[in-house]
């Protein structure tokens, strides 16, 4: 042990427990509800600008002909920003450092992560990225599709500094990503309070868990393939250039051994606020605990190896194809697992439907719905006359924007009134949830159609034969953001509420930790740590 | 994930009744992350615009930021009952965390390498299918790459000495060994340099095979720069007396990424080197 007392200079007088003042609060943060509450303003931001694109896009398809982009480079821009600032910047940001920061610690009965600064920088590297990702769309933007597949993303199809821009972008979101699951998993297995058995864990921790680990293991490999296309694109390597010798198919290989589990990376999280609430409103425990967690570790692990089910149409052989296609269909029971078990927990419950649950009902229906046509477009045969279709854009919008942003809702109606100690307002609640329903379910489920009949993606124009559901999908997608508008004023009106929020509102059914604590919870939660029985 | 160091005798009392380390607010995670946007956006205008300063910038801003967060945690590892028993295991769980994901950066150029070398039609336009490709002349693996390989491997034994040596108590041996460690670093370092600077193909418009090479070799070599640096800051450490037999993390941290390092090399060395060997190239 080190005797010299080398003082840091707060450090030695065991105030820790009265707030910093403001700067240091909020740009200094070594806290994880405050890093928490940063990550969720982010992530409501950034949603401000992934909405606005899908609105103009929306505007661009309600009828044939080109109406608002000038040409399909325009387009393909903002289909392409779209997509990374809801999946980096919103979806990720909102579930993995916003609700996981603040609660994963708090249901494992820490008083922090173990690394509080590493969190810090989490969040912060968040921000240069969505600078530099937004700011491309000023300099000509990257119309690469958030795959970034080469040739298309290469300097001779896209010499401008916007693909550059968007590719550090996620060099930086990515080394967020990395450090924050190692943040993650270190405080998991190393701070969990006495009694706080793995097998005891709730499921959203299990869920974070997983998620932590997918991402620690795959990120970096869409590190290393992004760093081959700025090279290739910027100093004269020849990876993925065919006339250097390069392969594009490489790219496709190693970005969709992240891809894929990064679209698990994005549902895991969700899974486990779906469990919670579900439970807490059925004031029934989980039905199955521990199939529910390992049917998660289950959807991790071969969510490793089912990547180039993405790519049946990119020239990969037959037995290759024969592989992921029976690889692919085996995740599909682990999930079948999950949905069982959650109906079974709602079963012969006394169900109360409050915001969150209608949202965590509302997300077991749809969720199901987008994984049964990933089942059918895990069928390599049908995925050739399917691929690049509006079918694939509803199918992954189905788990998205009516799974994963589902389950951000659902969080944030079960936990708002525990993160501000200000409660929402029920009314608003509902009608927000009852808009979003019919906007999204609008929105997408003629994608079906269109797919079906073949509406290829990425076009900003269409045959006159589709405009018909394209109109109808249009009409959706104003409902949708006219209910998103109704949750910036539910969120002006439960942050202005003079109601202060109970500490469990909830009732029996909330049984984790976070109930046992005042709403909102002290600076440092828990100054002794709790035991669980 | 614990070792034989986690008992400590005079182990000063936790500051708070719990085990953990509630860490001040710190400057240094937003300025770091500042200055990582402007470095990375400054490549962009260096390679677009010949514009160096905002990469410069941004270097030494990530730079200082990083020096002054991690002197942070040193003082913090001196100050009494801050990094408790419980605090070092998780260190150790963040350290084993993000080696395993470097690992993972390094499969993708591995698999690059794969995906060419061992199915040569990979490579577009070639006449051949053959790896390396018909026209490239590649080094002679038992040449100075071989050299390199013993250096690493003799680096990771002295690593080990200096190891045994502080476990001892033997400062003496232990930064006798730690500094050699730097030494045989640099030594491979230098060769290197000196192998890229004999490439007998080129960088930039050279095609697939020195795509693979330079960037494979490359990012490794930038890992034995890093590693080199960790244990040069370590030995400095040691000499100022800063760890003991009981508790010395920040060297086998050190340690830990230097194996690392030396298991990429010899992958590295079997694959891309011996295996992937052509016809070589007279110096």
């Amino acid at each position: 042990m080190a005797t010299a007392s080398n003082t840091h200079d707060t450090h030695g007088h065991g105030h820790h427990d009265h707030t910093p003042g403001f700067v240091a609060r909020w740009f200094f943060s070594t806290n994880h509800k405050d890093i928490g509450v940063l990550y969720l303003i982010f992530a409501v931001i950034s949603a401000c600008v992934g909405v606005g694109l899908s609105l103009l896009m929306r505007m661009e398809l309600q009828s044939p002909g080109l109406q608002f982009f000038a040409d399909g480079q325009m387009w393909n821009v903002a289909v392409t920003a779209h997509g990374v600032v809801m999946v980096f910047f919103v979806i990720m940001p909102a579930l993995i450092g916003g609700f996981g920061n603040y609660f994963v610690p708090i249901m494992i009965g820490a008083p922090d992560m173990a690394f509080p600064r590493l969190n810090n920088i989490s969040f912060w590297l968040l921000v240069p990225a969505l600078m530099l990702a937004v700011g491309s769309l000023f300099v000509g933007g990257a119309g690469t599709g958030w795959t970034l597949y080469p040739p298309l993303s290469n300097s001779t199809y896209q010499s401008g500094m916007g693909v550059d821009m968007a590719l550090f972008a996620l060099h930086l979101a990515g080394a967020s990503s990395i450090l924050g699951a190692a943040n993650f998993i270190t405080t998991i297995f190393n701070m969990r309070a006495p009694g706080m058995t793995l097998h005891k864990m709730p499921l959203f921790v299990w869920g974070m868990l997983v998620t932590a680990f997918l991402l620690l293991l795959s990120v970096p490999v869409l590190g290393g393939a992004i760093t081959m296309l700025i090279t290739d694109r910027n100093f004269g390597t020849a990876f993925f250039d065919p006339a250097g010798g390069g392969d594009p198919v490489l790219f496709q290989h190693l970005f969709w051994f992240f891809g894929h589990p990064e679209v698990y990376i994005m549902i895991l999280p969700g899974f486990g606020i779906i469990s919670h609430v579900l439970s807490t409103f059925s004031r029934k425990p989980i039905f199955g605990y521990l199939g529910m967690a390992y049917a998660m570790v289950a959807i991790g692990v071969v969510g490793f190896v089912v990547w180039a089910h993405h790519m049946f149409t990119s020239g990969i052989s037959v037995d290759t194809r024969a592989y992921f296609m029976a690889a692919t269909m085996v995740i599909a029971v682990p999930t079948g697992i999950k949905i069982f078990s959650w109906i079974a927990t709602m079963w012969g419950g006394s169900i109360s439907f409050k915001t969150p649950m209608l949202w965590a009902i509302g997300f077991v229906f749809l969720f199901t719905v987008g994984g049964v046509s990933g089942v059918k477009l895990a069928n390599a045969s049908v995925d050739v006359i399917l691929h690049n279709t509006y079918y694939v854009v509803a199918h992954f919008h189905y788990v998205l924007s009516l799974g994963a942003v589902y389950s951000i809702f659902a969080g944030f109606y079960y936990w708002i009134g525990k993160m501000s100690g200000k409660q929402y307002p029920e009314f608003w609640g509902q009608v927000h949830f009852w808009m979003t329903f019919v906007g999204v379910n609008l929105t997408f489920f003629p994608m079906h159609f269109l797919g079906a009949q073949g509406m290829p993606r990425r076009y900003p124009d269409y045959p006159d034969a589709f405009a018909g559901w394209n109109m109808v999908a249009s009409i959706g997608a104003y409902i949708s953001v006219a209910s998103f508008l109704v949750f910036l004023y539910v969120c002006y009106r439960t942050f202005t509420s003079k109601e202060q929020a109970a500490a469990n509102p909830w009732g029996e059914g909330a049984t984790t930790l976070e109930w046992q604590v005042s709403s909102p919870p002290p600076f440092h939660t828990f100054e002794e740590l709790p035991r669980i029985r | 994930m614990a070792s034989s160091n986690m008992t400590v005798d005079a182990e000063a009392p936790p500051l708070h009744k719990h085990p953990y380390h509630l860490v001040d607010p710190s400057p240094w995670p937003l300025v770091a992350s500042f200055a990582a946007g402007l470095m990375l956006f400054g490549i962009i205008l260096w390679a677009r615009e010949g514009v160096h300063w905002a990469f410069t910038l941004g270097l030494l801003g990530v730079l200082a930021s990083m020096f002054f967060w991690f002197r942070d945690v040193v003082r913090e590892a001196r100050t009494p009952g801050v990094h408790t028993p419980v605090v070092r295991i998780g260190m150790r769980y963040g350290m084993a965390l993000f080696i395993a994901s470097e690992v993972m950066f390094f499969v993708a150029f591995f698999w690059a390498y794969f995906h060419f070398a061992l199915y040569p039609e990979h490579v577009s336009g070639a006449a051949k299918a053959v790896w390396p490709p018909e026209g490239i002349h590649t080094f002679d693996p038992f040449h100075l790459p071989l050299l390199n390989t013993l250096i690493l491997l003799l680096s990771g034994c002295t690593v080990t000495w200096a190891h045994h040596a502080l476990l001892e108590n033997d400062r003496k041996g232990m930064l006798l060994g730690l500094g050699l460690t730097v030494l045989l670093g640099l030594t491979f370092t230098s060769f290197q340099a000196l192998e890229y600077s004999e490439a007998p193909f080129a960088f930039s418009g050279g095609g697939i095979y020195p795509s693979v090479f330079f960037l494979a070799t490359g990012f490794h070599g930038f890992h034995v720069i890093v590693g080199t640096i960790f244990l040069a800051v370590c030995w400095f450490r040691a000499r100022a007396g800063q760890f003991t037999p009981q508790r010395h993390f920040g060297f086998e941290a050190a340690a830990w990424y230097w194996h690392f390092v030396d298991v990429v090399w010899l992958f590295l060395f079997v694959f891309i080197y011996v295996f992937g060997a052509g016809a070589i190239a007279e110096h």
